[in-house]
């Protein structure tokens, strides 16, 4: 079964990469989609024995990998209690993300590629979480970084999506690279890579030193932080963060993908995985709780900001990882990996759910431009709801909460709980960024759904309230006449209301971009709307947002049991009774977050329902903060002055002086110069004259003579 | 005085050189330069005579023979190519000659 479920979104992938035009969008589609929802149902018959506690970890070898001197390494599939959890994350979210594509890229000219790398990307998260050895677990750790490459950049026509590609996988490598230096140092030190093998020397190697750079360091320090390097290229912690909001450039699925099942949450279960491992070294874990705590904080001031709705969602993700980073640094891993979890259900339904605002509001992504949209879309309203409520830890202790109010305070309770220094720095972030989470959130449901519209001013919806020219920017490469007045048709058949007035006009893509409601025949034209009705999405869009809210309003309270004791994971990840134990008795402080996130509604609903003046306002008394934290802390500021300019201006001297004026002037240019000049000088002893030539003719006829006869 | 061996390499010699200097010196006529060249052909003729009849061997003249067909060969493709040559540029002088080079 665990077979089945690992390899067939690799064989759907490859049906429907290979198939591509032969076999057509529809076949293609049904293929991987039909493919990951079987897996899908093989993961959830694998979880459910091991949450019941009927079954136990076992692992299936499927082939010999490299067998050369020590190394050894086996493709197998590990499965235990915490590869299952991810298993079900994995093929549910992506299940779901598949069908949904179906509706977002129902236009798209490229169906079959996009469905291919969906799946291929499935299957290389699966590849990483079943790994028994840390080769298996970096060949997934690379191709997943590879798919989500191919899916940044899938629409490859737009210059933004391209270099967002390449971030993306630039960034990767620096964490890769860390990554790959701790699997050669814990190839070194421990003579193997058999994940369980390191897991059980690794006690042992407590208060070892080991040679790095010429220092003398503590051994199991540099190899947990060295991985640890890779989790936060994979993860985006704080410092290689930067290519995560980028990768928005892709399609919304698989923004959703890469925040909610797969990649992101790579980093997280390698360092949950390896947890007995960051155990014995202190410095880690502390560093672990530092850089998690750290990315929380300002990846939830930064979402203050932004405006566009899926950088929020974005950044969202980046301080729900900086959670679970320092749940793992404080030693709560069932916690980390319970808010991974449930947090894979909301971020996936808000990501959904985003592209199902923004599929209605003509891919318009700019929450300014937004506005009352909860009467016209309101099944996504709804769904949209449940994610924020899921995300901001909405519940009542010992009654009910949605999924997040049970991940998150119990990662905010165990930092406390843990009674060190950096978890009380840890839980007081914990803390703040809840209050952050919270008003980002609610801005985002109030600037979207509430309030009046303002879609006016948005270039997308002139365009679309107008022509009816698909003018989607993603398309518009494609986007010739005929596929316009195709589109308007499309348009018009399921969304029949108020589109009377442009089967009168052409549907030329020509007809301007300024107002122009008098021209629409409509006897009154809401204000600010331009009489453009945003509809509804079509049921592939709809069932998995109903899907993923119920699991965003059940996760929490259905598994917390399980997850946040330590007989589920049956020992897959290292589990202290002490520190649940006092995670449970923090008196009051649980209360904390709730009254953080009730704080945060509040400032929210003030700021963006009862004064909207206030944001702005705001953004100009504070106006050095307010820059501040929309240039998302000048980070890509500086990562272009430290490294891409140096790195640019070095690439330029090589360039002109080392390769054009060095190699290339001494070597080809060099030698291709000599020999012009070279003729030129020989070619004038040539006199042309019969006589000058017989004379030389003679002369070495003579020499030749002389040197036979003196010889 | 008998005349021996060297007297004919002597013949020989000078005729070589008198061929010789008649393509270099001359820079008038192509037809002369044909001349000379038959005159350095006659001096190794006269060698190879010459040599025939010393070791007795008669290759040398049979060899000459052999040069004399080479010659009137010669003669009759250079003064072919030069009569071609005069309709194509209108002069034989050795000193229009000169497009020979690079």
């Amino acid at each position: 079964m665990i077979q089945l479920l690992v390899f067939l979104p690799l064989l759907c992938a490859a049906i429907a990469g290979l198939g591509n035009r032969f076999i057509g969008n529809t076949v293609a589609k049904s293929v991987t989609t039909g493919g990951l929802f079987v897996s899908c149902f093989c993961a959830w018959s694998i979880f459910i024995p091991f949450l019941r506690g009927t079954e136990h970890a076992y692992v299936t070898n499927v082939l010999t990998f490299i067998n050369s001197g020590d190394l050894r390494v086996d493709w197998a599939l590990r499965v235990d209690s915490l590869t299952a959890v991810m298993l079900v994350v994995i093929t549910s979210v992506s299940a779901l993300v598949h069908l949904y594509s179906w509706g977002y890229m129902a236009e798209d000219p490229d169906q079959p590629r996009f469905f291919a790398y969906l799946s291929l990307f499935t299957f290389m998260m699966l590849m990483l979480v079943t790994a028994n050895t840390l080769i298996q677990m970096f060949f997934g750790w690379e191709g997943v970084g590879l798919a989500s490459y191919l899916l940044i950049g899938f629409w490859y026509y737009k210059p933004s999506a391209g270099a967002a590609a390449i971030k993306a996988f630039v960034v990767n490598r620096v964490g890769d690279f860390g990554f790959s230096l701790g699997i050669f140092g814990t190839f070194l030190v421990f003579g193997t890579v058999q994940i369980p093998e390191i897991l059980a020397a690794a006690p042992h190697m407590m208060g070892s030193t080991i040679g790095f750079l010429g220092y003398r360091v503590d051994t199991m320090t540099l190899l947990c932080l060295l991985l640890f390097v890779g989790a936060m290229g994979k993860s985006a912690q704080l410092g290689l963060h930067t290519w995560l909001p980028d990768a928005m450039e892709g399609p919304t699925p698989v923004s959703a993908l890469i925040h909610a099942a797969t990649m992101v949450t790579a980093g997280v279960f390698m360092v949950c995985r390896l947890s007995p491992m960051f155990e014995t070294s202190h410095v880690a874990m502390t560093v672990v709780t530092v850089i998690g705590a750290c990315t929380c904080f300002f990846a939830a001031t930064v979402g203050t900001t932004q405006t566009d709705i899926k950088r929020v969602i974005a950044y969202s993700t980046c301080s729900q990882l900086g959670y679970m980073f320092f749940a793992a640094g404080v030693g709560a891993y069932g916690a980390a990996m319970f808010h991974l979890f449930t947090h894979a259900f909301f971020k996936a339904l808000l990501f959904l759910s985003a592209g199902s605002v923004i599929h209605a509001m003509h891919h318009e992504q700019d929450m300014r431009y937004y506005g009352g949209l909860w009467k016209k879309i309101p099944v996504t309203f709804a769904v949209m709801m449940i994610g924020t409520l899921a995300i901001t830890g909405v519940g009542l202790e010992g009654v009910f909460g949605f999924a997040g109010f049970y991940s998150k305070d119990a990662i905010i309770a165990s930092a406390l709980g843990s009674g060190t220094q950096v978890g009380g720095f840890a839980w007081f972030i914990g803390v703040f960024a809840a209050l952050l989470t919270s008003f980002y959130s609610w801005r985002l449901i109030f600037l979207t759904f509430f309030g009046k519209p303002r879609w006016a001013a948005s270039e997308h919806i002139q365009h679309a309230a107008h022509g009816h020219g698909h003018d989607d920017h993603a398309h518009d490469a494609h986007a010739d006449h005929a596929h316009a007045a195709d589109h308007a048709h499309a348009h018009a058949a399921h969304d029949d209301h108020g589109h009377d007035a442009h089967h009168a006009e052409p549907a030329g893509e020509d007809a301007g971009h300024e107002p122009r409601p008098d021209m629409r025949g409509f006897t009154e034209v809401e204000h600010g709307t331009l009489g453009y009705h945003p509809h509804e999405s079509p049921w592939t869009m709809g069932v998995p947002l109903v899907v993923l809210s119920i699991g965003a309003v059940f996760a929490g309270w259905a598994f917390a049991p399980s997850f946040l004791t330590g007989e589920f994971w049956q020992g897959s990840i290292s589990y202290s009774e002490h520190l649940h134990e006092a995670a449970e008795h923090i008196g009051g402080w649980a209360w904390a977050p709730t009254v953080a996130m009730l704080i945060g509604l509040t400032i929210a609903w003030f700021a963006y329902i009862k004064d909207t003046s206030i944001p702005g306002r705001f953004a100009a008394t504070f106006r050095g903060l307010y820059v501040f934290l929309l240039k998302k802390w000048y980070f890509d500021e500086l990562y272009d002055l430290i490294f891409v300019r140096p790195a640019f201006a070095i690439g330029r001297f090589l360039w002109h002086k080392g390769d054009e004026g060095t190699i290339d002037r001494f070597g080809p240019d060099g030698i291709a110069k000599l020999a012009v000049v070279g003729n030129r000088i020989t070619a004038r002893v040539q006199s042309g004259y019969v006589y000058t030539y017989a004379l030389v003719m003679l002369l070495g006829l003579a020499g030749v003579a002389t040197w036979a006869m003196t010889r | 005085m008998t005349i021996g061996l060297p007297h004919y390499l002597a013949v020989s010699a000078i005729l070589f050189v008198m061929g010789v200097l008649g393509i270099f010196i001359n820079r008038k006529n192509v037809i002369i330069i044909l001349m000379a060249i038959e005159l350095i052909l006659l001096s190794v003729n006269i060698n190879l005579v010459a040599f025939s009849a010393f070791l007795h061997d008669l290759v040398g003249q049979i060899f000459a023979m052999f040069v004399l067909t080479v010659a009137a060969g010669e003669a009759a493709i250079g003064l072919a190519i030069l009569v071609i040559y005069f309709r194509g540029r209108g002069t034989i002088a050795v000193d229009d000659i000169n497009r020979m080079k690079g």
